[in-house]
């Protein structure tokens, strides 16, 4: 099966008092052996539950309502905890935004390092810890920090921890939620450097999650834009930079200036993401949109394949926007 | 290294109050729902409302004096005497009717009371900072360690025992560093609130912002503090007179449990005169301990009951027909 | 380290503020109490006495007031409490040295009993959310918070006392039939003595662990490492103690400690009501007869008991968490 991970119509609901609130809605995508996809958009706009929902980590008031997650061949939407527990962390496994908050402050490193391990097979303490020391060592922090506490390392040794954990069993899929969000920039970079060489190095998948566009660029295969809970485009990072179909993607682009193009004036998108219990009518992008028209806000458009690439949007479905206007990527380089 | 991608203003009412005097009042609002809605809450209230109704028109309801031993004592139940006669020939159920007004007199006022020393020293610690927050502080976390119920009964044992009046000075003074520490824990994280430094930089004077965005702000934990402050004032006075130390002649719940136990009731046969005035302290305390509680799940939603599902099956989705670029 | 010395600095403070206020107390209430008192006693007390009274209390002394409070501090710091008025000539020491074992194998066992029961189950409550025992136990203890402790030992004792004559509910043993020593039949009337009260205590103060145990639970289980614990597959029993409850329970350990002060009051009261010849019972005699160099010595043991309680706690704390332990 060449895909690891396929999502089918997954829509994921917020169970409130005051009725029930779609964070996710109908979002498929596939993510192939080795690929590094990056899911990029605002906040809010459902990536995070996405993610969650993705790795069965939803917690009430959060539920699936409708769709698949096809874990190779494995539907793991409806499964116990004790039923996938087969498949966590030796397959798939998470790295959280904040490892200060995902780690746990009263365990050493090494003690959660040994919890993930006896929790799959029961290895003996020499394995233990010569795998201990391996991860660590491969994410460049010395072993002597498996006995340090969380508390006892900086922010961007936790991280990598973190993602030394993740590979404990080398797994097939990675799953990030934001982990450099926490970080200064240089050491966003070098974490990022580091993610990347270990995945080429192993041959994992990595679906990447993040709000910052310009540092996904450099790193991911393929580009997911979440808007309001629904996926906007979807394609090779390389064409949707070079050629962003979706209005939205495009004003994204224009927010990040480019170290070596020619200075252009900073635009930002006007307006604020909707608020997802009173969701504006058609698309969800049209009061924000600088190209939408009286047929934006009446049809609801669908995510259709356009040029190699899916897109959500009235007009560049119906060719009232061709593709040649605003298409100038200012990344490009 | 991420720009704001949203440049655009919240639309809406041009602002006429201070942000935080709208949380105040929002917060009001947010809980009359929430008393409605929340079924601890509208239990609560209900027992509350009724305990002061009858505070404040006991004669409606009991006819007898209460004081007046007028009766032959040891009745039993009757529809005379709805709960019969104590040892001193009075009728119980209008002694239980008429200690009511006392017994609300004592959990308001020193509810209220308490308070308003704990918002002042609480907040005015957090917010004035320095040596006065590490004054006050010591002060709150001594008097919160020292046992109050002994010091209570120390002080109204050299005072011989006193009446409501002396009670409720005693409690006001003794208990109010347990809200105020509290208090004082939300101040202080609400200092470096982005509010209040636009207040600050705006040029307001430190008082006006402790009063007019400090405090509205903490209405929520406010109204906590006069619920757990007023359940305390019930049951450590009931408790006083319960052992003497209150003035024995006042007709309340406490002193007629004083006098069941002077008497022996329980062993003689008349379990009633202790039973029910200790049913009612209950009754009521629970009313400001349900509210409490709902308060507290109003305020942290992750405390609310969580009704179990039945998991239900989740839908698949339909497999689509490819849809091409030939659209309308 | 720094942080033990602190917290030592800070009990000695309220040590001192304790001693302060006992010292205080009697020569600030109007007509000095003392002066009746020993208008009482006066034919019957040797010298000595009388002269230790007079510097406990500040009577017919010529002293200024700051000499009087070194005088009194010396006194208390070297354990002279004077003598005891009830039990005369007994010294104070000795008086108190009989009861505190009654007391300390009642409030001790009974307040571990509830705090392991109770803290166990919050976890299971918080753990199995939406389940039975969640949704039943929050009311059922809220409303238990409210209820008077003197009223819950009433109950008991009407009916498995009274009503039911299964157990004894006067004093710590028979003392018409048995005489105190080490033989099977004293120890087994002791137990006997002890479980209507223990079962009083433990049902009043359990609630308040449950419920502080099983909310902190909740927020615990919230957090992203007890997520990333279930990420990582481990087993739903590890991540329950391991993961969540060990952080649970961090902050409820200083909060066992600040309620001892209650779980004092509600023992004070009930070995009242049961005649329990511990320290709270004499204090309650002391109080009755006017023996005011008991109650001040007695105010002073259980504020002394409850500092060492709250250190305990916190040493506890330190040496399981260890964000503290290296730290500092």
């Amino acid at each position: 099966m060449p895909e690891v991970l396929e999502v089918s119509g997954l829509s994921v609901d917020y169970v409130l008092d005051r009725g029930d609130v779609r964070a996710v809605d109908d979002v498929s995508f596939t993510v192939g052996r080795g690929e590094f996809l990056g899911i990029v958009g605002e906040s809010g706009c459902g990536k995070s539950t996405l993610l969650f929902a993705v790795a069965q980590l939803l917690a009430p008031p959060a539920r699936v309502a409708a769709g698949s997650v096809n874990f190779q061949g494995t539907n793991l939407v409806g499964l116990t905890d004790s039923q996938l527990s087969a498949v966590r962390w030796r397959d798939m496994s998470v790295v959280m935004q904040s490892a200060m908050n995902a780690l746990n402050p009263v365990k050493s490193i090494g003690a959660q390092f040994r919890d993930a391990m006896r929790a799959h097979g029961k290895p003996a303490k020499d394995e233990i810890e010569a795998r201990s020391a391996q991860v660590l060592r491969m994410v460049g922090i010395d072993p002597v920090h498996l006995h340090s506490y969380p508390h006892q390392l900086s922010g961007g040794m936790r991280q990598r921890s973190m993602i030394a954990m993740a590979l404990l069993f080398t797994p097939d899929l990675v799953i990030m939620d934001e982990p450099t969000s926490a970080l200064d920039v240089v050491a966003q970079r070098s974490l990022m450097v580091q993610i990347k060489e270990l995945q080429l190095a192993y041959g994992f998948a990595v679906i990447f999650v993040t709000h910052d566009m310009s540092l996904i660029s450099h790193f991911s295969d393929r580009l997911m834009v979440m808007y309001a809970g629904q996926v906007d485009e979807l394609g090779a990072t390389r064409t949707v930079f070079d050629r962003p179909l979706h209005p939205y993607t495009h004003g994204l682009l224009e927010a990040f200036p480019s170290i070596r193009g020619p200075k252009i004036p900073l635009k930002g998108i006007p307006g604020n993401p909707p608020d997802m219990a009173r969701l504006p009518s058609g698309c969800r992008f049209h009061p924000r949109c600088p190209h939408a028209v009286d047929k934006c806000g009446q049809v609801e458009p669908d995510l259709v394949e356009l040029d190699e690439v899916m897109v959500r949007c009235v007009r560049r479905q119906d060719g009232s926007l061709p593709v040649t206007a605003g298409q100038e990527g200012s990344l490009s380089r | 290294m991420s720009i704001p991608l949203s440049l655009g203003q919240p639309a809406g009412e041009p602002r006429r109050q201070s942000t935080s005097q709208w949380a105040a009042s929002h917060a009001l609002a947010r809980m009359g729902r929430a008393v409605r809605s929340n079924r601890k809450a509208t239990v609560g209230t209900v027992l509350l409302v009724f305990f002061i109704l009858v505070a404040l028109f006991p004669g409606v309801i009991a006819k007898d004096n209460p004081s007046a031993d007028a009766y032959k004592p040891h009745l039993g139940l009757s529809t005379a005497h709805l709960l019969g006669t104590t040892a001193y020939g009075q009728d119980m159920f209008a002694q239980l009717v008429w200690g009511t007004r006392n017994v609300i007199i004592i959990a308001f006022t020193v509810g209220l009371a308490t308070t308003a020393i704990a918002v002042l020293v609480g907040v005015a610690a957090a917010y004035f900072g320095g040596l006065w927050d590490s004054s006050l502080g010591v002060l709150i976390d001594v008097l919160l360690v020292i046992p109050l119920f002994p010091l209570l009964i120390i002080i109204a044992a050299y005072a011989h025992g006193g009446g409501t009046l002396l009670l409720i000075v005693v409690i006001t003074v003794t208990s109010w560093s347990y809200t105020a520490r509290q208090l004082r824990a939300q101040a202080l994280t609400l200092r470096s609130r982005d509010f209040l430094e636009a207040a600050r930089v705006r040029g307001e004077r430190r008082l006006y912002i402790v009063v007019m965005e400090v405090i509205p702000t903490m209405t929520s934990l406010i109204v906590a503090s006069f619920l757990t402050n007023a359940l305390y004032a019930i049951l450590f006075a009931s408790s006083l007179q319960f052992i003497g130390l209150g003035d024995p002649n006042t007709v309340s719940w406490g002193t007629m449990l004083y006098w069941a136990q002077n008497n022996a009731a329980l062993q003689t046969g008349q379990p009633l005169w202790a039973i029910a005035p200790g049913a009612c302290i209950a009754v009521l305390g629970a009313a400001f301990a349900l509210l409490n509680y709902a308060f507290d799940e109003i305020g942290n939603p992750a405390l609310r009951p969580v009704r179990k599902r039945a998991p239900q099956p989740v839908p698949q989705p339909a497999p689509r027909p490819a849809r091409g670029s030939e659209r309308a | 380290m720094r942080f033990a010395l602190r917290r030592l600095g800070f009990f000695v403070l309220t040590l001192w503020a304790a001693l302060t206020l006992n010292f205080l107390l009697p020569r600030l209430m109007p007509g000095n109490p003392a002066l009746a008192m020993m208008a009482k006693f006066h034919g019957e007390l040797t010298p000595q006495s009388l002269n230790a009274l007079e510097i406990l209390f500040g009577v017919n002394t010529h002293k200024s007031l700051g000499a009087q409070y070194v005088g009194y501090l010396h006194q208390m710091l070297t354990g002279n409490f004077g003598t005891s008025l009830d039990f005369y000539p007994a010294s104070v020491s000795s008086v108190i040295g009989s009861a505190i074992w009654w007391t300390l194998g009642l409030v001790g066992l009974t307040t571990i009993l509830a705090f392991l029961l109770g803290t166990g189950l919050g976890i299971v409550a918080a753990w199995r959310r939406g389940g039975r025992l969640d949704s039943v136990l929050p009311p059922v203890f809220v409303i238990a918070s409210a209820v008077p402790y003197f009223w819950v030992a009433m109950v008991l004792i009407l009916i498995f006392g009274i009503s039911l004559h299964w157990l004894p509910y006067l004093g710590g043993y028979n003392v018409t039939s048995d005489t105190p020593g080490l033989s099977l039949t004293f120890i087994g009337d002791v137990l006997s003595h002890a479980i209507l009260p223990a079962l009083s205590l433990l049902i009043t103060t359990i609630g308040t662990w449950i419920l502080t145990m099983r909310n902190t639970m909740i927020t615990t289980l919230a957090e992203d490492y007890v997520r990333m614990a279930r990420a990582k597959g481990l087993p739903g029993r590890r991540i329950m103690f391991d993961y969540a409850a060990r952080n649970a329970i961090l902050p409820n350990l200083t909060g066992f400690a600040m309620s001892l002060g209650f779980v004092v009051s509600g023992a004070i009261l009930i070995e009242y009501v049961f005649n329990y010849p511990g320290v709270g019972y004499m204090l309650l005699q002391a109080v009755q007869g006017e023996d005011y160099p008991l109650m001040q010595a007695l105010f002073l043991l259980i504020t002394v008991a409850v500092l060492v309680a709250i250190l305990v706690a916190d040493v506890a704390t330190a040496l399981l968490d260890p964000r503290t332990r290296t730290a500092g």
